[in-house]
């Protein structure tokens, strides 16, 4: 029998990998991905608790989620295409004119 | 859900912002990349909402089923961000024609950062925060890569990108918690239930990842590394709407979720607040002193102030949170001013940025080196102008609120900070200046300094009257 505690240890893996992802890899678009990762696990923990809670305003919350990480990431996927004209690299490691 | 024309009548800043997004699209389908009518349009729209929003401050009520608030602390958060961009749009009609900005896309989108700041801080449910959060935040990538043939611009937006998503996945967790341990996604009914919720470990870990991810935008350290790239690549009029007003509208939603702590509720977050202040201070005066860029300099000053405006939190009292709202409006003029006149003296390709190059302004253009100099001094916390007022309230908070310790750290960053802020006025007028710089005063960016530089001063001379309106509407 799946629990709650079950969802929420899925999400909490799923977010701390999304973390680990974003600190340590180079290349933007999968530091990107592993940000979509984050989010996933939020809807994965909005959902669960939805379901726990018999409320449906958890799942309605989730479609926002997901509309808005579409919207973020068309002008995320423009703003690397734009790097990569000017720079032809998209390495975090390499853009670097302005000092981090 | 029900649907009024009261409801349309007391958000009507709102509707007038969101109006404009859609008119400004049309002009700009029918005008010359030159023209000046979408930036007049979009100046003019933007004075006009924040005339209205002051016009509703002392009707206060629930819109919309109830997900949105107009009135009271909402209505002058409206008052600040409408007319903050609206100067900031009387900044960039000049800076857009040096630099051969594409003035379409660039004014659609400051006005749908604005309509975002603004849902904000009218927000009674997570959902509108998180929407509104994200209107500001992706318009604000977009808008600091608008120069996308430029090296810098575009890597000002993919680093501002990357650690605004980053940021974002914070939010939304913390959000999720936060509905899983409430069972509400609604504001009211968690800021009554706060005194019990306190209790539960989900419930504070969900409020910690939700400040953690707005730490991200008020750019506290040590959440604060992207700031300086992004204020320094990012064209000057952008970067002085980010600085300013897009922070006021990130403590806008730190002082919703706040609300019940402000009201007497246990304040559990306090040592990470007080910690998150303390590196903010510090490390913003101590670092902005090794700059020679005056807007990576303004940048770890922002830092600074994101520090100061932490103490109003940390305290948990009432006059913090007025205190705070204070903050951010004298805060938003005095670095607006600084960087409307950083955008005049700043060639197309981007150098006169450095404070060597501000040498004899203070003897060729005596009325910029004197604005400049009043909101250098304003920034630095000097008696009688805004920024002093807006510290005083903050640290006055904190002492009330049994933190004394963090009134003092404070007092001894502000004396740290006067040093780079006023090395740029000892530059100006007794520096030797080597190179001729070309600079370029229109009267409209003028204008744009020039309300601001007022806003400063009557913020300065009648604080008492101000924090007064606007504890008023905070309790």
């Amino acid at each position: 029998m799946l629990t709650l505690e079950h969802f929420l240890t899925l999400s909490a893996i799923m977010f701390a990998l999304g973390v680990i992802g974003v600190l340590t890899r180079r290349n933007a678009i999968i530091v990107f991905m592993s940000v979509e990762l984050m989010l996933n696990s939020a809807n994965l923990a909005f959902v669960a608790f939805a379901t726990k809670l018999g409320d449906p305003i958890g799942q309605v919350f989730v479609f926002f989620v997901m509309a808005i990480a579409a919207a973020e990431a068309a002008v995320g996927l423009a703003i690397m295409i734009a790097v990569f004209r000017n720079k032809k690299t998209v390495n975090i490691d390499e853009i670097n004119i302005l000092k981090w | 859900m029900e649907f009024t024309l009261t409801d349309l009548t007391h958000l009507l800043p709102i509707v007038i912002v969101a109006a404009s997004v859609l008119v400004a699209m049309t002009i700009d389908m029918f005008t010359k990349e030159a023209d000046k009518t979408l930036g007049w349009f979009t100046a003019l729209s933007l004075f006009a909402a924040a005339y209205v929003s002051l016009f509703f401050v002392d009707k206060t009520g629930v819109h919309l089923s109830g997900v949105v608030a107009s009135g009271g602390a909402t209505n002058i958060l409206h008052f600040v961000f409408t007319f903050g961009a609206g100067v900031v749009a009387l900044i960039s009609m000049e800076y857009a024609k040096k630099t051969e900005m594409r003035v379409g896309e660039y004014y659609v989108l400051v006005l749908s950062s604005v309509l975002g700041m603004m849902l904000i801080a009218a927000a009674k449910d997570l959902a509108v925060i998180f929407v509104g959060l994200e209107q500001m935040s992706i318009s604000f990538y977009a808008l600091a890569g608008i120069r996308r043939k430029r090296d810098k611009s575009v890597e000002a937006s993919l680093k501002y990108f990357l650690l605004g998503a980053f940021a974002t996945g914070f939010v939304v967790y913390g959000m999720a918690l936060i509905y899983g341990s409430s069972g509400t996604m609604a504001l009211d009914t968690i800021r009554y239930a706060f005194p019990d919720l306190v209790s539960q470990p989900l419930f504070v870990l969900g409020l910690a990842l939700f400040v953690i991810g707005f730490a991200f935008k008020i750019a506290a350290v040590p959440f604060h590394m992207w700031a300086p790239d992004v204020y320094q690549g990012s064209p000057t009029p952008v970067a002085g709407l980010m600085s300013t007003v897009g922070k006021a509208a990130a403590f806008a939603a730190l002082l919703l979720i706040f609300r019940p702590v402000f009201d007497g509720a246990e304040n559990a977050l306090f040592p990470f607040l007080a910690i998150v202040a303390t590196l903010s201070m510090l490390y913003g005066a101590i670092v902005a002193i090794a700059q020679d860029d005056l807007k990576r300099m303004l940048a770890y000053s922002s830092v600074a102030h994101a520090g100061y405006m932490l103490i109003g939190f940390a305290s948990g009292e009432a006059t913090g949170a007025a205190g705070v709202i204070y903050y951010l409006v004298a805060y938003a003029f005095m670095n607006l001013g600084a960087f409307g006149i950083i955008a005049m003296i700043e060639s197309a390709e981007e150098t006169n940025l450095k404070v060597q190059d501000y040498a004899g302004l203070g003897t060729r253009a005596p009325a910029l080196a004197a604005l400049l100099s009043l909101f250098m001094f304003a920034l630095s916390g000097i008696p009688p102008l805004a920024g002093f007022f807006g510290k005083y309230y903050v640290f006055i908070a904190a002492v009330e609120g049994g933190a004394t310790w963090l009134a003092l750290v404070g007092v001894a960053s502000s004396a740290i900070s006067v040093y780079f802020y006023l090395r740029v006025v000892v530059v100006m007028y007794f520096g030797k200046s080597e190179n001729r710089m070309e600079y370029s005063v229109s009267n409209v960016s003028l204008l744009g300094v020039t309300i601001s530089a007022m806003l400063v001063i009557l913020l300065g001379v009648l604080p008492g009257s101000i924090i007064k309106l606007i504890e008023s509407f905070v309790r």
